[in-house]
């Protein structure tokens, strides 16, 4: 049989255009030779030069050629096919190629193909053959697309190339798994080289959607294909490993089928075990909290792995509790690595705690006190969190760890992750039979429902109109707005009242009342408030907490912004000389800076100015006709609802115009500047503004920024941001990425504040140069928010350049 | 003038609230017309020391005149003529010690009085007499007011406070005979009665007591068996008034919290916290549902009187006016509901009249 192909072959002939007789004769012959596998070394030698000339012709080859191609050996003529592509000029085999491949594909030879090419893993020379069809397979998409000049069809594309791969994939995997069960050796190591490449390319969303979901049904109950399995990730060369496994983990829809696809793999494979152990949790950070839950779930389903679970938490929790990467590292990553370090606690067991009990209890203590140093309150609170999972677990009997944060999403959902029972050994079976008990359930349980609901709808009229003839309605509230805490000390009616009554009084009601009139007071009569200006605001930067005052930090505030703003020279140079001053808490001065930022905030409001002095004008007349104010008032009301309630379809003319009066901050505006810009670099003994306490640096920086702001079009701007400019330069490379951020914010001030003339003019050097810094920033600086904002300051400049640029023309 | 019928057509749904200088015949929303609570009718001075307890009697058909008793802490008795707003008689029955209780046996004729003295006085005022004819020696040093029950004609039943520290002890009227002495079990640390209610079902049924106590608890007492059919304990310090209505089995009290609590009494005797509303400030001491069971009040010791719709408890008016704890709230039982007066009594020396939500 063999021979008559061959003197088919011979009767051919070597030429380029073998004629349509020919390539009938060599069908015929390969008909009859049967299993195309059985063919000897020089049939098929010939039989491949022949495809190749057939594909290779300057002419397309007469006959039925394209079933001789689909009928012939699949390697010899996935080789030709391929080859024909890459020819240089491509004449009439372009369109006619690729569709032989699309044929090729479509009727399972792609199988064919790779299932040969299992089998013949032990011949001679084989190693070659194998490397340059697996680049031919996993590259297909990329010859014919190179082929066609991009024109390729739709086949051919990536997304739908590599799923058809995949569906190949699965069908040898099942003929391995049918000759493993016929006593047969197979070798699955050519798949394994097919994944490991594909996934290597960066195609493991294709190949994988089609193989994890076959694989994880497969492998729940056969241990013949779990064998498979992880014969199949086991043998990815190392080169590839990284890949394959990050697809596996991050497609895997549950740690348990992640275990049965990957086995020990962690355990045999250095590579993989780096990827996993290391890589994905210490390197990156991009991977959702499935991903986590997956790997780390993996990690404690068998007992060989769990031992690198305790390792994994140990290494994660050295990260946590280092200050350098606390500092250093970008809050995602920080977020993500608290997140593992949850999750693995979920997973632990009582004596593996106990064993590692001394180790968690100091990097916990380490990792609190480099968190709650932070000066970014995420992080602080992430460390709050983290420890108090940590010490919850930990000391199951004694006292735990409690801290103060607010309860909001994230915080919950990083607790969650904590208290989760890892769904472990769940059959897969069960759910449904549950859904079927249910189901049986159901009827009865539904009549019930129905009968109860029947049964309310009956009793709810009843109750409707009981309601009704119970309602109250009929009874017309008065206003019960007075209704207030009865007070039991009259407030105080006199600015030195209030002070007498702060400075010396036991009477803590008093004092109370007096905290709350201060500000009223000072509002009201700014002359007397001007005499003792300076006293109280020493009074009132100095004022603690007595009683259980609610909102007492607000209140006096309040009163300090409310001093500040009726005698804002004094009170300004005293409150600034403080803050640089010794024997002050940090709560202190910071306090000094909010106020100045707050009082520099309503002075340079001219609508804040328009109300007071309203209202002062309004506040000493006494309303002798009750009508007239509630007229005005309901005025008012109507005017409101007419307004919600039209609908106007020009706008721009009915716009209120906006009030105005003298920027009273422009004489103001250095008072509040300098001398906060002036000591920064002297530390005293209680207060180093460049160490130890460098979140009240980052509250000042920002202080300065937005005084920056608030200081547009005033005549000293041009000063001030020539200051803050040299300022922002000296502390550029500061560690700390909230001080950071408040010297972005401050550049952003000055780009906006002061002229755009000006800054060219005076300032040309310390731009140029910050503006090196900006772009340094933009690519470098670990934090996103750091990045973000340089970011911005860099588009500010480019808009000033273009409009000085418009301007002369 | 604004013209609301063109504003009407401006708006294009709802219903434009009329301004007060120009009132039309539109419905005003109430949330933006609550009016400032009225002041009272008329003010009472002249007790001359804390007004303790208020009772009306204005029943009286039209040559009648309508009278308030007021009890001081001085121990007199006012009698004040509502027409004239001025003091008929006073009366001076408890030995200078303050009067804590103040009832009616039918009609302003026979006056109940209960004082600090450890007595009750029974007075007799017809025809210009003012006579103490009979009275009960309590030996009960606590502040709790007695209740008087009217059973049959000419038979009342009369709850006190008893010698004995957590006792109540049951009269009949006009006999002094003792219908029961109720004891909470041994071990129960109720402590002292601090208020009393005597009611009786609609339709002949047995008297039952309700009684509050120095734990906050609430009790409600069998007359005929002496036993406790029900205790709640509805505060968390002592009950310092409630009151009853036994058609909706619904009953409300007050202590010395910030909490108002409403409970209600099922078909097994048992009693139930309903809801219960919280106060802006603490303190309570004396609570009264209005005859028609409309609306209730209350006297606060924040100076002010609060007045609540019974059926929701709806919070219907603040009334300030008094500059110290008021003691007491009563209201009149005008025979015409437009009539209807309510009177707080306060530790400034004041009785305080109001008229308020008469026409419902």
């Amino acid at each position: 049989m063999a021979a008559a192909l061959e003197s088919a072959l011979q009767a051919a002939g070597a030429g380029p255009c073998p004629g349509a007789e020919a390539v009938g004769a060599v069908r015929a012959a390969l008909a009859a030779a049967g299993d195309p596998a059985a063919l000897g070394e020089r049939e098929r030698a010939r039989l491949g030069a022949f495809l190749r000339n057939l594909a290779a012709g300057p002419e397309e080859p007469a006959g039925p050629w394209r079933s001789l191609f689909l009928e012939s050996p699949p390697d010899l003529a996935f080789c030709a096919l391929t080859d024909s592509l890459a020819a240089p000029r491509p004449g009439w085999r372009l369109p006619a190629v690729p569709e032989v491949l699309e044929q090729f594909l479509r009727q399972g030879r792609l199988a064919a193909l790779i299932c040969e090419l299992c089998q013949q893993h032990s011949r001679p020379g084989s190693v070659e053959r194998h490397d340059a069809l697996l680049g031919r397979i996993v590259c297909l998409p990329d010859l014919v697309g190179n082929g066609l000049q991009g024109r390729s069809p739709a086949a051919f594309f990536p997304q739908r190339y590599f799923p058809v791969l995949g569906g190949a994939v699965l069908q040898v995997l099942h003929n391995v798994s049918a000759s493993l069960r016929g006593g047969l050796d197979c070798s699955v190591s050519f798949i394994s080289h097919i994944l490991g490449k594909v996934c290597v390319h960066g195609r493991q969303k294709e190949i994988l959607s089609v193989l994890v979901p076959h694989l994880t049904d497969l492998t729940k109950s056969d241990c013949i294909w779990q064998r498979i399995c992880w014969r199949l990730v086991e043998c990815v060369p190392d080169r590839w490993m990284e890949a394959v496994v990050l697809g596996f983990v991050q497609r895997a829809p549950g740690a348990d089928v992640l275990s049965r696809l990957l086995g020990n793999l962690v355990v045999k494979n250095k590579k993989a075990q780096f990827v996993v152990t290391q890589k994905m949790l210490l390197l990156q950070y991009g991977y959702t909290t499935a991903v986590l839950q997956n790997l780390l779930g993996y990690l404690a389903l068998d007992g060989l792995r769990r031992a690198l679970l305790i390792k994994v938490l140990q290494e994660l929790l050295e990260t946590w509790s280092s200050s350098s990467a606390v500092k250093h590292s970008p809050l995602e990553q920080q977020q993500y690595i608290s997140k593992a370090i949850l999750i693995c606690l979920s997973h632990l067991k009582e004596p593996e705690i106990e064993s590692c009990r001394q180790e968690l209890l100091t990097s916990m203590m380490e990792g609190v006190k480099c968190h709650l140093d932070s000066s970014l309150p995420q992080i602080r609170r992430l460390g709050m969190i983290v420890a108090e999972s940590i010490s919850s677990k930990i000391n199951t009997d004694g006292p735990v760890l409690t801290f103060q944060y607010e309860e909001d999403d994230e915080a919950r959902e990083l607790k969650s992750l904590l208290v989760q029972a890892a769904p472990l050994g769940v059959l897969p079976g069960l759910p449904d039979n549950e859904n079927e008990n249910a189901d049986a359930a159901l009827p009865p349980v539904l009549e019930s429902n129905r009968k109860s609901t029947t049964a309310t709808t009956h009793v709810m009229p009843d109750e409707e109109s009981d309601a009704e003839l119970d309602s109250d309605d009929d009874l017309i509230p008065y206003d019960m707005s007075e209704d207030k805490e009865l007070k039991k000390t009259k407030a105080p009616v006199y600015i030195r009242d209030c002070i007498e009554v702060l400075t010396g009084s036991e009477d803590l009601d008093k004092w109370e009342e007096a905290v709350k009139a201060l500000e009223s007071l000072v509002r009201k009569n700014p002359v007397a408030a001007r005499e003792v200006s300076v006293e109280l605001a020493k009074i009132l930067l100095h004022l603690e907490e007595k009683t259980c005052l609610e909102g007492f930090a607000e209140l006096r505030q309040k009163a300090q912004v409310a001093v500040l703003t009726t005698d804002p020279i004094p009170v300004a140079q005293y409150l600034t000389s403080q803050f640089y001053s010794l024997n002050y808490s940090l709560r202190q001065r910071m306090d000094i800076l909010d106020v100045l930022v707050l009082a520099a905030r309503e002075l340079s409001c001219p609508k804040g100015h328009g109300k007071t002095k309203h209202s002062g004008a309004q506040n000493p007349c006494i309303q002798f006709l009750p009508e007239s104010g509630s007229s005005k008032d309901w005025r008012r009301i109507v005017d409101e609802r007419i307004k919600s309630k039209t609908r106007r379809f020009a706008k721009g003319q009915s716009q209120v115009e906006q009030p105005s009066g003298p920027n009273e901050f422009n004489s103001l505006a250095g008072h509040f500047f300098f001398p906060l810009i002036q000591n920064f670099d002297r530390p005293l003994s209680t207060f180093d503004l460049l160490g130890e306490d460098h979140f009240v640096l980052g509250r000042l920086v920002h202080t300065l920024a937005v005084l920056m702001y608030l200081a547009v079009n005033t005549m000293a701007v041009t000063a001030m941001g020539k200051a803050l400019l040299e300022f922002v330069w000296a502390l550029r490379f500061h560690t700390d990425s909230y001080v950071r951020q408040g010297l972005l914010s401050c550049v952003s001030s000055i780009l906006l504040s002061v002229p755009a003339e000006r800054l060219l003019q005076d300032v040309t050097e310390e731009l140029l140069e910050t503006r090196s810094w900006l772009e340094d920033v933009v690519e470098k600086d670990p934090d996103g928010d750091c990045r973000r904002l340089a970011l911005q300051n860099l588009l500010l400049m480019e808009n000033l350049k273009k409009k000085l640029e418009t301007a002369p023309s | 003038m604004l013209d609301h019928s063109k504003l009407r057509g401006i708006t294009s749904k709802g219903l434009l609230p009329c301004p007060p200088c120009c009132p039309c015949r539109f419905a005003l929303p109430v949330a933006w017309m609550a009016q400032p609570p009225p002041d009272p009718h008329f003010v009472l001075r002249g007790t001359g020391a804390a007004v303790h307890a208020l009772h009306f009697s204005c029943g009286g058909g039209e040559p009648d005149i309508p009278v308030l008793f007021s009890g001081s802490e001085n121990g007199f008795i006012h009698v004040w003529n509502l027409k004239t707003h001025r003091v008929d008689a006073a009366l001076d029955g408890h030995g200078r010690k303050s009067v804590c209780g103040l009832k009616t046996m039918d009609g302003k004729e026979r006056l109940l009085s209960q004082g600090r003295d450890q007595r009750i006085c029974l007075w007799d005022l017809a025809e210009g007499r003012t006579s103490v004819t009979d009275s009960v020696f309590t030996e009960n040093v606590g502040f709790c007011r007695c209740s008087l029950l009217k059973v049959a004609e000419g038979r009342w039943l009369m709850a006190t406070a008893a010698k004995a520290l957590e006792e109540v002890q049951v009269l009949e009227l006009p006999s002094k005979t003792s219908v029961c002495t109720l004891k909470p079990e041994v071990g129960a640390k109720l402590g002292m009665p601090m208020c009393l209610k005597l009611w009786q079902g609609s339709c002949g049924s047995q008297p039952s007591l309700l009684a509050g106590y120095e734990d906050g608890s609430v009790l409600l007492w069998n007359l005929s068996t002496g036993k406790v059919l029900s205790q709640l304990i509805c505060h968390q310090e002592p009950v310092m008034s409630l009151d009853f209505d036994s058609e909706k089995a619904k009953g409300i009290s007050g202590s010395s919290e910030k909490v108002l609590s409403i409970w209600s009494l099922n078909e097994q005797q048992n009693l139930q916290v309903q809801k219960t509303h919280r106060l802006v400030n603490a303190g309570i001491s004396d609570i009264t549902i209005r005859p028609d069971k409309k609306i209730l009040a209350t006297a606060g010791w924040d100076h002010r009187i609060r007045i609540f719709g019974w059926k929701k408890l709806k919070p219907l008016a603040v009334l300030d006016y008094h500059t110290a704890t008021v003691h007491s709230v009563s209201f009149s039982d005008h025979k015409s509901p437009s009539d209807r007066l309510l009177a707080a009594g306060a530790k400034d020396h004041r009785i305080s009249i109001w008229s308020i939500y008469t026409q419902t």
